[in-house]
């Protein structure tokens, strides 16, 4: 649970009506899947209790810890001047919030819109709540009212920034929640519909915060004209497709009863009065006329009471809630996958949204670590492939070189082996032809002798 | 009526103004208790202590219902944490409980790593939380906290002090955990010996510097009651789920052959004491604790170690888009930085390995001509006799020649002589001339 609110119930719910539903969380424009169940996998068993153990007391445990810490809500009334915007602010909360030391925003004319803060402290019954209002002097009251909602609707997402910010910061202290938990939208009683004014803001607001139209100054329209009225104005939001402020659903049929009564009687018409009067006795905030008296808090005079029942006495907490669920979560998310994805291919599949960009960082950080390590083994691969190649080469030259040494070598042997026989030849063909001179010159010398003797005999 | 957190945060920015009439908001913390009812509570225990020190019973006695397990062994060969979920009912609030127990723990000869998987589950809570909360799309309000919001630590009663495992394994948890320690089997101490025992617990702990939970004493209805509690820890308890007559009430109690120990008897141990301090006061106080403190520290480790600062040197501060795109410029960076260096790893092995393989070329190449200039050399010898050969050759032909020649001329001037011989021998063949 984040610092500064609390747990709430997510109640998904459709509308009866064909307003489309501010709860469901998503803004329109965003096909973004919706994971409701967050980390419900986790399987729990009933158990019965053989006897009174004590947490039921857990309510009051909370209870104590809420009053100790406070309150705060933050209002925004948008609407024209002149519509009883401040009379109306100083009726909800009885008490002159806006007075002539602290003029209301008719009072302050200004040349364009203006958003302004002004905060109060107030207590009740020990309880007490910081009350923020955000006025908007100037909003259409020009003649060219183009763009009039942009300092509004700056206003808010400034608001949600800051939260962002606060959230997001290291070292984190209990943070103040300042963003617009609601806006009163005041339709002038014109009778007819929408001014287009209206319908261009509510538009461009309703997925930012929670926006309850009022018919203001409604003691200007009969009873009928204000039926007449509302129809219309009802009828126009669901053609433009406004999502104004839903109520959550209830599983108390007493509540549901009142729940659906309100939504019968939506937009609420207002009347506010700053003034007393005594009527029958009692005395009662009211507008005095020549024909009667406008009672605020009369139910059939107006839907005053409605309203405050359902903004301070029961929806307050709700109205938080969803800015804090709805509002603020769009918000967030909006603004965070846009840092994400920035200059990143942004036709990767949504369902990365649903982690954080941490958590997407590790992940890229693991896919480039395997992207990274299948690199290295193909390259690996390459090389070992090339190595080998590169080897074998060497090896076959090797061989072929081995085979050429060998060839030249075995000539060589023949040669030699040639030249030995020559040689051998040589030798036998000369000591044979050597023996033969040998003979003959024995034979010579045989001849000669005998020739000698020869010769001698003859002589003798 | 003092004044709230929120008014002080307002501090000069918001002026008081006085109310007419009622106009409802008192109706606030009712508003929120509701939607906290209807959204139900959520709450996690971890026991911490020794097998057979009574914590599945103590878990089943504080809840009053039976939980799930059998009694463990004495043989596990680590410490592992066993975590069940319940759904509880009192009245309108509903709870769901989860109970994690440590199984194992100090049953293994060498327990210097007990204290670790604990540790490791805690933070593993946080970490999920954390990542929840970090999600771009995040259902933080349907989120199912698991984070260990209370851990009782069983302490054995030996009536000496406090073992040395007992104040390692604490002092790693104190600042992750609210840490209520607890004296187990506490039947098994007098009542002298137990505050004898209480007093060196808490000395110990306090000179060991281990921070254990303190009741809160902020908040004026609670502070008294919390602050004699304070002083009673840490509580000895007695747990069991079996009930004995006493009077004509069945208590849920322990028979001895010489007494029997009631649980919910405040004379006989603090069992009331911890029930009323745990679930029917403080556990709000000890979810709150949990997310504010033990969480945020968690956090803001973890996101320090990976780098994320809330203001730069100039100290203005961050804002979030600016870290993150700056954490994934650096990170994409080192990324491609990695992938280079990787890269001119292997063009550098190539080089090398080429070179290796230049060189065994060269060699074989070197080889190769030794031995060609060693067959040349032959060659050339080769040829030289073969030359020496056909000299020798042509001079024995020329000798050979010239002797035939003389032979010839020496045959035709002695011809006739051996021709007139010859005859002579034809015709006197008994001339012995042979």
């Amino acid at each position: 649970m984040p610092l500064g609110t609390t747990t709430t119930t997510t109640t998904i719910t459709t509308s009866q009506s064909c307003v489309p539903s501010l709860r469901e969380g998503m803004s329109s424009g965003e096909a973004l899947v919706s994971e409701a169940d967050g980390n419900g996998g986790i399987m729990a068993q009933q158990k019965n209790l053989e006897g009174y153990v004590g947490f039921a007391n857990l309510p009051n445990q909370v209870y104590r810890k809420s009053v100790k810490r406070g309150f705060e809500f933050t209002l925004m009334v948008v609407g024209e001047s002149g519509l009883g915007k401040s009379t109306l602010i100083n009726s909800l909360f009885l008490t002159d919030l806006y007075s002539p030391e602290y003029p209301g925003p008719s009072h302050r004319i200004k040349k364009t819109v203006q958003v302004e803060q002004s905060k109060v402290l107030i207590k009740e019954g020990g309880v007490q709540l910081l009350l923020t209002i955000v006025d908007t002097p100037g909003f259409g009251d020009a003649v060219d009212n183009s763009n009039c909602w942009q300092p509004v609707i700056d206003h808010i997402d400034s608001k949600f920034e800051d939260y962002l910010n606060a959230e997001s910061r290291v070292n984190r202290r209990q943070m103040p929640d300042s963003r617009v938990h609601c806006c009163l939208y005041f339709i002038a009683p014109s009778g007819h519909g929408l001014k287009p004014l209206d319908i261009e803001f509510m538009k461009r607001l309703h997925e930012k915060v929670n926006i309850i139209p009022l018919i203001a100054k409604a003691d200007t329209m009969t009873p009928e004209e204000c039926q007449q009225f509302k129809k219309q104005i009802m009828k126009e939001i669901q053609e433009h497709k406004i999502k104004i402020y839903e109520f959550p659903e209830t599983d108390d049929e007493e509540e549901m009863k009142l729940v659906r009564k309100i939504k019968d009687r939506l937009p609420l018409a207002v009347v506010g009065s700053n003034t007393i009067i005594e009527v029958n006795g009692k005395r009662v905030r009211g507008r005095q006329y020549p024909w009667g008296v406008a009672e605020v808090e009369n139910g059939e005079h107006c839907d005053f009471t409605i309203l405050r029942n359902m903004l301070i006495r029961t929806h307050m907490q709700d109205l938080k809630d969803v800015t804090n669920n709805v509002h603020y979560e769009n918000y967030r998310s909006r603004k965070l996958a846009a840092v994400t994805y920035n200059g990143v291919d942004n036709h990767k599949n949504k369902g990365q949204l649903t982690k954080s960009p941490l958590a997407q960082m590790e992940e890229e950080r693991r896919d480039h670590v395997a992207k990274m390590k299948k690199m290295e083994q193909e390259m690996e691969q390459v090389f070992e492939m090339k190595v080998k190649e590169k080897l074998q080469k060497l090896r076959d030259s090797e061989a072929e070189l081995q085979r050429r040494h060998e060839q030249m070598k075995k000539n060589l042997e023949a040669q030699h082996k040639e030249l030995e026989d020559k040689r051998r030849q040589h030798e036998d063909e000369k000591s044979s032809w050597e023996a033969q001179q040998r003979i003959l010159e024995q034979q010579k010398l045989d001849v000669s002798r005998t020739l000698e003797k020869n010769k001698k005999k003859k002589i003798f | 009526m003092a004044s709230t957190e929120i008014a002080r945060q307002a501090g000069e920015g918001a002026r008081a103004v006085p109310l007419s009439g009622h106009v409802g908001f008192d109706s606030m913390p009712d508003q929120l208790v509701n939607k906290s009812v209807n959204h139900g509570f959520c709450f996690n225990i971890l026991c911490v202590g020794e097998t057979g020190l009574g914590k599945s019973t103590l878990m089943d006695t504080l809840f009053n219902t039976k939980f799930e397990g059998e009694p463990t062994q004495h043989n596990q060969p680590g410490v592992t944490l066993k975590s069940n979920t319940y759904e509880l009912q009192e009245s309108n609030v509903r709870l769901k409980l989860t109970v994690v127990n440590t199984v194992g723990f100090g049953d293994q000869i060498n327990k210097e790593d007990s204290y670790k998987s604990i540790v490791e589950f805690i933070d593993a809570q946080f970490e999920a939380y954390l990542q929840e909360e970090l999600k771009i799309k995040r259902t933080l309000h349907s989120y199912h906290d698991t984070r260990i919001h209370a851990c009782l630590y069983f302490i054995a009663p030996t009536g000496h002090s406090l073992k040395s495992l007992d104040l390692v394994t604490m002092k790693k948890l104190d600042s992750k955990v609210n840490i209520i320690p607890i004296i187990a089997k506490s039947d098994a101490i007098s009542k002298s010996e137990l505050a004898k025992f209480k007093i060196k617990i808490t000395s110990e702990l306090v000179s060991n510097g281990v921070q254990i939970y303190q009741f809160p004493t902020d908040d004026e209805s609670v502070a008294e009651i919390n602050s004699t509690m304070n002083s009673h820890l840490p509580f000895a308890v007695v747990g069991s789920t079996e009930e004995v007559k006493i009077g004509n009430k069945m208590v849920k109690a322990r028979q001895y052959p010489w007494g029997t120990v009631q649980v919910e008897n405040e004379n006989h141990c603090d069992f009331v004491k911890l029930r009323e301090m745990l679930i029917r006061v403080n556990m709000e106080d000890l979810r709150e604790q949990t997310h504010t403190r033990h969480y945020e520290l968690y956090r803001r480790c973890k996101l320090e170690e990976m780098g994320f600062k809330d203001t730069d040197p100039d100290s203005k501060p961050f804002s979030l888009q600016e870290t993150y795109e700056a954490k994934r410029n650096e990170f994409m960076g080192e990324l491609q930085k990695k992938e280079e260096e990787m890269r001119q790893m292997f063009v550098q092995r190539v080089k090398e390995k080429e070179a290796e393989l230049k060189e065994a070329e060269k060699e074989l190449h070197e080889k190769f001509d030794r031995l060609k200039k060693l067959h040349q050399d032959e060659k050339k010898k080769l040829e030289e006799k073969k030359k020496t050969l056909d000299d020798e050759l042509n001079t024995f032909k020329q000798k050979k020649t010239a002797a035939e020649l003389l032979q010839n001329q020496a045959q035709q001037a002695g011809g006739s002589t051996t021709l007139k011989r010859d005859k002579e021998r034809k015709n006197n063949p008994w001339l012995c001339t042979e």
